[in-house]
């Protein structure tokens, strides 16, 4: 939390101002007894009069009024300060979440990413808000009573003492107890919610098995644990009340008779020990606003703890010096990749060069490293060793986004983004022409799908692209990459949605392209990559082959199995 | 049944009838525990008026007094507590029995309705909505009853201790909800705007931190941080009202809550030195016992009205699940439906015609004769209806009009289980349920031996990295397989068919996320399986489908050609042109 204080920084003012009014609200109610006090002994018992009495009442309205300008102030700057503080706090979380590299995303994971942003962020927001308007408050009525009491009586002072020290190991005893069985029986309702979902995402197989009643069967007991759990917990919390109730009545009591005893010696006054019972009546409600407070700011804690950990993380990529080499266009010299700490190498000493305008393939089994190859030219991870040369400059050096700017990448999903098709294609070139976009359209075979949409380029893709088919939007994403006009076009096994004839097109415009692109293809089957001029051949994250079609037939066993698996000997 | 509000409140009342009891006995205790508390104060103001000076207090009445209290103390805790106690039990009986019903009915439901609800909506109903309206329902019974009980009963005693000054609280106390009320009303549209905007927000974040390796590719970091600080000043701003004017409901409360206890102090304490002839005995003590019910009494209505709002959405969230349960189910098997034991594998498609809606026709006067033990491939442009085959063989759908007829019998008269159990299917979207990797193999063949079961991973080629797992057998599989890779999730699901081993086969993308080395290993698995087993094969890879008996050829729900590939490849037509692109450039 210490960390994210200095979003504060900003709105210093106002969380200095929110607890200061909190707490001159709560000194005016903490002068209402005492008035009270005074109306019953001077003003009725002494006689001081009518315009005493009055005059005192007036002072508890003007109370009142002041306390309520006091507390709207608080409020206010609360929320200003709490609010304020939350949007610089997303304001950095996003830009930071931007900045990570790719390992570092596949660390994290989306959603872990998404409820740092968004549930963590709300949780501190109004954790925040609550500290600035009680954690004064609350403690200064509790105490501020205690100190009264004390004033007016030592005696009933201790009293106040000892009743406050019962009601907090009541009050947080139960909490202790209970929040770690709230969280067991939030465990349950987890499973709970798995099972229900599963019963839906596996709707077809379960049926084919004919597993519908096991399943309700599993359910019925996930439920059943989970209303055991919540009665379990639900009986411990109900104790707080009628604990916390007899405490304070006890309390009430024994305040009575020492003030009866005070009384009868003349040490205290008819008023005073009515005052002492209002300021007991006080206590209570607060002390329970404390314990909650205390919830919610464990919450924040949490969530804050979470948060820091992103904020203090940097790219994990790393930039070199910018020395230049000579040679050929693109060099992999020794490359091995690592994610995380595998115990094994995801690329393991790879080595090849590509003349500019070639089009290299790239095959493999699943796990063999193929988009953990592509992936390393446009700086998307680090290699653990060895070096990536574009132009004779290795590929830390140039500067991502340069780099990226020259690169233009079709991922294996295909992912399309909320806006007009126009809005996405211009992801690739901000200030695309149509006429720019609709020959990258064409390029990547992708005509049809914008001429079937009525308002065709003006048409509104829905979040993720559900309104068009997996193979509509992989087309889309190959424009979008082709908008660009990049030197080295990298497509991830994107064309696994085409059909043979509609991946045989696109290859054979790609070849027409007039500024000639550098290929590279990721690819399951041979017939995408066939005609490469350039195939490596990767198996477990080394490489196991490299040339054209037809000398790997020759050389290498994985590309001849994987050619005639896919293909009848006599078709090739 | 309706799902008005009206309709949806009394179906919450029948759902609670059968704890007649037990909210018979929450009543009682709530009306011992709202009585309890309201006496306290009388006994203590009637102890302060028993200590009015020093020298003669009457010791043994204030004692007499103190057991009174202490004994109403002991008794109204031992209701609270109890209240609570049959209160969870309410609740939390009344939604699982909730759960229990939709979740029973959800297996019920025909597929058509899943498919077309995102399973989110449905889970959220499931889980979310009734947990809101448990809330609503504890709340309700919790503070409804008290409060209402606390509100009427603080009025009959003020009243009877001395009503000039009751008259005082009742008038002035209405302010204090009209201003709450107000609050509520100008704050809604304000909520209801933060949550807009945060819903934008959401879904923002959520669609560019959910690709942001595709925001990185294109360098769009920027746009983006511009985007999301517009969206975020709006939600800053709308935030801000909300919060505060929200916030102001406590301290305007509170105000009027001084008000009124300043109002008492005076008129009892005008009353008390005027010595006006009052027509009711008045004293210090009575006073201090109003005071105490002045304090008192605002509070139970700000929880009335939060406990209104939390019921009304409650009742809404209710609505939300009665609809999921409402859903009319399948119709059950007829009591005369023939249960299918061992087929031999005769399918028969008559005059099929089928669409998802309406509107839009799919597969039309569709006609198809398959004998025991063929092995029939179908291929396909995306969407051609190789997968609805699938829906209708399975009876996920049923057709429009026209016959399906497995030996001879119309699978409309075939009980769904023993329809279901003779087919064996592999999905291209395999799915694992969340248990080990033993109890996803097993769940065609629960009574299957570890010999058994081990055989069949050994014939799909998932022994050896089963293995490789943590537990072997027993490892667990998270939700959605996420320890595995898609390759040898679809693996498994192969392994199950194995072991079960079931007289007809479905294989739709069977292998396609297995590389190919490892699915020409299994080939030969595959082919042992499907001889003598009638099999339904959809691939995109010509090579599996070339030894079938017969090839369909599906275009637009019909079949444009049929035969072998041999005879398919000879008539140089769309399969020809299909099978030949492979080759293209």
């Amino acid at each position: 939390m210490g960390k994210l204080l200095k979003y504060l920084k900003n709105y210093r003012l106002q969380a200095v101002l929110a607890p200061l009014f909190k707490l001159l609200e709560a000194c005016f109610e903490l002068f209402v007894p005492i008035i009270v006090a005074a109306i019953i002994d001077t003003g009725v018992k002494e006689g001081a009069g009518v315009s005493y009495i009055v005059y005192a009442c007036l002072i508890l309205l003007a109370l009142g009024v002041v306390g309520l300008i006091a507390a709207v102030a608080a409020q206010y700057f609360a929320a200003r300060a709490a609010v304020g503080f939350s949007q610089e706090l997303r304001h950095d979380l996003f830009s930071r979440l931007q900045s990570l590299s790719y390992s570092q995303i596949d660390a994290l994971g989306t959603p872990k990413m998404i409820t740092r942003m968004t549930s963590d962020v709300n949780q501190i927001q109004s954790g925040v808000n609550l500290v600035l308007r009680l954690f004064m408050r609350s403690p200064f009525i509790v105490f501020g009573a205690m100190i009264m009491a004390f004033i007016i009586d030592v005696y009933a002072g201790a009293v106040f003492a000892i009743s406050i020290a019962v009601l907090c190991v009541i009050v947080f005893g139960i909490m202790l107890v209970s929040i770690p069985l709230y969280k067991k029986s939030q465990g349950k309702l987890d499973s709970v919610t798995v099972t229900t979902r599963e019963t839906l995402t596996g709707a077809r197989v379960l049926r084919a098995f004919c597993k519908e009643n096991e399943e309700i069967k599993e359910f019925n007991s996930r439920n059943d644990s989970l209303k055991k759990s919540q009665l379990f917990v639900g009986r411990i919390s109900a104790l707080m009340n009628p604990l916390t109730y007899a405490v304070i009545n006890v309390a009430i009591i024994i305040l009575f008779y020492v003030g009866a005893v005070r009384v009868e010696y003349g040490i205290l006054t008819q008023g005073m020990v009515v005052a002492l019972y209002n300021y007991m009546s006080q206590i209570l409600v607060e002390l329970i606003k404390l314990a909650n407070l205390i919830i919610t700011v464990t919450k924040s804690f949490a969530s804050a703890g979470r948060i820091a950990e992103i904020l203090e993380m940097r790219s994990s990529l790393k930039a070199g010096g910018a020395e230049r080499e000579d040679g050929e266009y693109i060099r992999f010299e020794n490359v091995c990749a690592n994610y995380g700490d595998a115990a094994v190498n995801a690329l393991d000493n790879i080595n090849f060069t590509v003349q500019r305008g070639q089009t290299v393939g790239i095959i493999g089994g699943t796990g063999a490293g193929k988009t953990t190859l592509v992936n390393l030219i446009p700086h998307f991870y680090d290699v653990c060793s060895g070096k990536i040369l574009i132009g004779g400059v290795n590929v830390n050096s140039i500067g991502d986004e340069a780099l990226r700017g020259r690169c233009g990448v079709v991922p294996q999903r295909a992912v399309l983004f909320e806006g007009t098709i126009r809005q996405n294609m211009q992801w690739g070139k901000a200030d695309a022409t149509d006429e720019e976009i609709l020959s990258a359209i064409e390029t990547a075979q992708a005509a049809d799908v914008v001429a079937s949409k009525d308002l065709g380029l003006d048409e509104m893709v829905e979040q993720g692209g559900k309104n068009f088919s997996g193979g509509q939007r992989q087309r889309l994403t190959i424009a979008r990459a082709l908008v660009k006009k990049p030197e080295i076009l990298i497509l991830d096994d994107s064309a696994s949605a085409l059909d043979y004839a509609t991946d045989a097109k696109l290859r054979s415009a790609l070849k027409r392209l007039d500024y000639n692109p550098t290929v590279f293809i990721v690819s399951q089957r041979t017939s995408s990559i066939r005609h490469a001029d350039k195939i490596i051949v990767l198996d477990g994250g080394k490489m196991v082959g490299i040339g054209t079609h037809d000398e790997l037939l020759n050389t290498c066993d994985l590309y001849r199995e994987i050619h005639y698996s896919q293909f009848a000997k006599e078709g090739a | 049944m309706s799902t008005s509000r009206k309709g949806v409140f009394k179906r919450v009342l029948k759902q609670l009838s059968n704890y007649k009891l037990s909210v018979a006995a929450t009543i009682f205790f709530a009306l011992v525990t709202v009585a309890g508390t309201l006496s306290i104060p009388v006994f203590f103001g009637q102890i302060v008026d028993l200590i009015v000076d020093g020298g003669g207090i009457n010791f043994s009445a204030v004692f007499q007094k103190f057991i009174i209290i202490a004994a109403i103390i002991a008794v109204t805790c031992i209701a609270q507590w109890l209240m609570s106690e049959i209160n969870n039990r309410i609740t939390y009986n009344v939604i699982k029995d909730i759960r229990e019903e939709a979740f029973g009915h959800i297996q019920r439901l025909p597929l058509k309705f899943i498919d077309s609800h995102p399973y989110g909506d449905i889970v959220g109903r499931v889980i979310a909505d009734v947990d809101q309206f448990a809330d609503g329902l504890l709340m309700g019974f919790t503070q409804l009853f008290t409060g209402v009980l606390t509100i009427l009963g603080t009025l009959v005693i003020m009243l009877v201790i001395n009503w000039i000054i009751a008259l005082v609280v009742v008038v002035i106390t209405p302010l204090s909800l009209f201003v709450a009320k107000f609050i509520a009303s100008r704050t809604y549209n304000m909520f209801k705007k933060t949550s807009e905007v945060r819903g934008e927000q959401t879904a923002f974040i959520d669609e560019m931190i959910g690709n942001l390796k595709v925001v990185q590719a294109f360098s769009h970091e920027d746009e983006n941080l511009e985007k999301f600080d517009e969206i975020n000043s709006r939600l800053t701003k709308a935030s801000l009202k909300s919060i505060f004017f929200s916030s102001l409901v406590n301290p305007s409360t509170r105000f009027i809550n001084a008000v009124v206890y300043a109002m008492v102090a005076l008129a009892g304490a005008l009353m008390l030195v005027l010595n006006v002839p009052l027509p009711i005995a008045f004293s210090v003590g009575i006073l201090t016992s109003l005071l105490s019910y002045a304090n008192q009494y605002t509070k139970p209505f700000n929880e009335i009205s939060g406990v209104v709002t939390e019921l009304q959405n409650a009742l809404a969230c209710a609505g939300r699940i009665y609809e999921v349960i409402d859903e009319p189910a399948e119709a059950p098997d007829g009591p005369d439906a023939t249960v299918l034991d061992k087929a031999e594998g005769n399918v028969k498609f008559e005059k099929v015609n089928f669409s998802y809606t309406a509107d839009k026709k799919l597969i039309e006067n569709f006609n198809l004769t398959v004998k025991a033990g063929q092995r029939i491939a179908i291929v396909g442009p995306t969407g051609c209806g190789k997968t609805t085959l699938i829906n209708l063989l399975m009876r996920f759908y049923d057709p429009v009009s026209g016959v399906i007829a497995v030996d001879g019998n119309d699978i409309l008269n075939v009980t769904r289980k023993s329809l279901r159990s003779n087919y064996g299917m592999v999905l291209q979207d395999t799915w694992l349920k969340n248990g080990t990797v033993r109890q996803n193999i097993l769940i065609g063949k629960p009574d299957a031996t570890d010999g058994e079961m081990i055989e069949a991973a050994k014939a799909s080629h998932s022994h050896n990295f089963i293995m490789q797992l943590p537990n072997g057998y027993d490892t667990v599989i998270a939700e959605d397989g996420g320890n595995l890779s898609q390759g040898q999730k679809q693996l498994l699901c192969i392994t199950r068919i194995m072991l079960a081993l079931p007289p007809m086969l479905i294989l739709d993308e069977a292998t396609s996320s297995i590389d190919t080395r490892t699915e020409r290993r299994i080939q030969d698995a595959f082919a042992k399986l499907m001889s003598g087993r009638t099999s339904f094969i959809v691939a995109h890879r010509l090579s599996t489908i070339q030894e079938a008996d017969l090839i369909l050829v599906m275009n637009n729900g019909e079949i444009i050609e049929q035969g072998t590939h041999k005879a398919l490849l000879e008539k140089h037509g769309f399969y020809y042109n299909l099978y030949n692109s492979q080759f293209a450039i």
